[in-house]
């Protein structure tokens, strides 16, 4: 305890909520209330309507989140299978080789996301790779961005582990791959299902990368998000944004749930 | 069950050769290392050189500098430049105080509830960025909250807010949405920081301010610094802010690249502040993890 008046507990808390509410509960709600309204000339939105709601419901926003939802599907699966395997074969690594692969894999998070969809364009729009306009182009961007993530968090849990149970199971004859498969992967079951939920809430609301390269036919959520509000439709993005923010979330609870779940094993 | 059996049978003989390891067998190690490094090299360092060779093809072909003299000359980019720069810079000064301030009140002027509000601000780091842009049009645009009560205040016509095409507008966006990226390593450190120093301090008479300053400012030097290099990084790189602020005269390197590339189709351009745009992050991103490889490991779950 820091502070022992009352009263002076009581100014700390009027400080931090003065500046907690209007910065990062404020946004939440103002979006979340835009997003039921039509007009908003007062202080609060006027004109309640469930309008934008039902537009989600057919036609160009649903194809979005589908859209969306599979990009960030496939993309955390494969930056999960390349990055997990990546920190896997790292740990082995001592010196030299180990920091090369560890600077590698970390360097898409510096790299401007914007630029990572540039040099994506720019290489696949020539031989021996065409990918530009398909949506194959839009996933490899997508995992390359999130990789990153993926490695990062595979392998601050293999650092984590407790090193005697593979020992115990390598001393009673196991193979490394069977130890592999049913020891140390079972073990990193909860880590491995918390990256996969970073890296599909991280892709869910890529943009950067996308607005460099995404072809007509596969528009994810953001891009559709930035043409309602780029076209003044304000509250038809709003609509769209607390759509992204939803689907975000329950995908995250599922994998939080199989997190707590993995944990009693 | 057979196999499994068989497997012990199998691998019985090599089970005795006392504590030697097991795994010598087969493909080596750094071999497997292959595989996703050169998926890796494949798909994100090879379209960076060609990044960097576009840079040197003008358009009327051949290989040369003129891309970047021209790109040099123009005073968009230095413009961009510049904005980039001072907003980031800004960001980050203005994430750090905030962080700081916000982290010592859950920290150690504990309230009811501050546990979900830490919850709370994980949840906010799995929201896109422009989000904030998109939030901050509600209240601060020229339709919001912020007009709106002064327009019913007043029965004016128009509200006097109007700040949000401006840079302070990106400098508010990012301020809101990067502190969490501060207040993360910032709480892990401030949870191994011992309360009797807190509480053997405040016995001696020193006040909050004074063990603000003396005891817990230099616990978290680490991890502020640590928090701040990779907001400054990451305020650098923001697109999605910039363009949901929909500002014309707001560019930054991000930006000026989408709009060569995208609109104007002036690819060796959009490649030269490309080039310009991943050195000076990158510089800055070596340099944040050499700060962080120096400290404790704490700071590090701020980037995973």
């Amino acid at each position: 305890m820091l502070v022992h008046s009352r009263a002076g507990r009581i100014a700390a808390w009027v400080v931090f909520f003065v500046l907690f509410l209007p910065l990062f509960a404020l946004p939440f709600l103002v979006i979340v209330m835009a997003s039921f309204a039509t007009n908003w000339s007062g202080a609060f939105p006027s004109h309640p309507t469930f309008a934008h709601y039902r537009a989600v419901g057919g036609g160009d926003s649903l194809h979005a989140l589908t859209t969306s939802l599979l990009t960030a599907l496939c993309a955390s699966v494969l930056a999960l299978l390349v990055g997990g395997w990546a920190a896997l074969a790292a740990e082995k690594l001592r010196g030299g080789t180990r920091k090369v692969i560890d600077a590698l894999f970390v360097l898409p998070v510096a790299v401007p996301s914007v630029v990572v969809g540039l040099s994506l364009l720019v290489a696949f729009s020539q031989p021996p790779f065409l990918l530009n306009g398909t949506a194959k182009i839009v996933i490899l961007a997508h995992t390359v961005l999130v990789t990153a993530f993926a490695y990062q968090s595979v392998g601050a849990a293999l650092a984590r582990l407790d090193p005697a149970y593979e020992q115990s199971a390598a001393s009673l004859g196991a193979r490394p791959a069977y130890v592999l498969w049913r020891v140390r992967l079972p073990l990193l079951l909860p880590s491995l299902t918390a990256a996969a939920g970073l890296c599909f809430a991280l892709s869910m609301g890529e943009l950067s990368a996308t607005m460099m390269l995404y072809p007509p036919d596969w528009m994810p959520l953001p891009v559709q998000i930035y043409g309602a509000t780029n076209r003044g439709s304000l509250f038809e993005g709003a609509a769209l944004a607390v759509v992204l923010m939803v689907s975000t979330l329950l995908v995250l609870l599922v994998m939080g749930r199989v997190r707590t779940r993995a944990t009693y094993r | 069950m057979a196999s499994a059996s068989a497997e012990r049978a199998g691998a019985g003989p090599r089970a005795d050769t006392g504590g030697r390891p097991v795994r010598r067998r087969g493909v080596p190690g750094p071999l497997w290392a292959v595989p996703p490094v050169a998926a890796l090299g494949l798909v994100f360092l090879y379209p960076l050189a060609l990044v960097v060779k576009q840079s040197f093809s003008p358009d009327a072909g051949g290989h040369s500098t003129r891309p970047w003299s021209q790109v040099f000359q123009e005073q968009s980019f230095r413009t961009a430049l510049w904005n980039t720069v001072w907003i980031a810079a800004g960001s980050t000064a203005g994430c750090l105080v905030l962080g700081f301030v916000l982290a010592l009140v859950i920290a150690f002027v504990p309230f009811p509830g501050g546990k979900l509000l830490s919850r709370f601000i994980d949840v906010f780091l799995a929201f896109p960025s422009f989000l904030i842009t998109l939030a901050l049009l509600f209240v601060y645009g020229t339709v919001g909250m912020a007009n709106g009560l002064w327009t019913d205040a007043t029965g004016a016509s128009s509200g006097p807010v109007d700040f949000l095409h401006t840079p302070w507008g990106v400098l508010l966006a990012e301020v809101t949405y990067f502190t969490p990226f501060v207040m993360r390593p910032l709480l892990a450190a401030f949870s191994q920081v011992d309360t009797a120093q807190l509480e053997a301090a405040a016995s001696l008479g020193a006040r909050a301010p004074r063990i603000v300053r003396q005891v817990i400012l230099p616990e978290a030097l680490p991890s502020l610094a640590a928090g701040g290099g990779l907001v400054l990084v990451l305020c650098l790189n923001e697109f999605g802010i910039v363009l949901f602020t929909g500002a014309k005269n707001t560019t930054t390197l991000p930006t000026l690249v989408y709009s060569k590339a995208i609109l104007d189709g002036d690819y060796p351009g959009a490649c030269v502040v490309a080039v310009v745009s991943v050195a000076l992050s990158v510089s800055l991103y070596g340099l944040y993890r050499a700060l962080v490889a120096r400290t404790t490991g704490g700071a590090r779950r701020a980037g995973a």
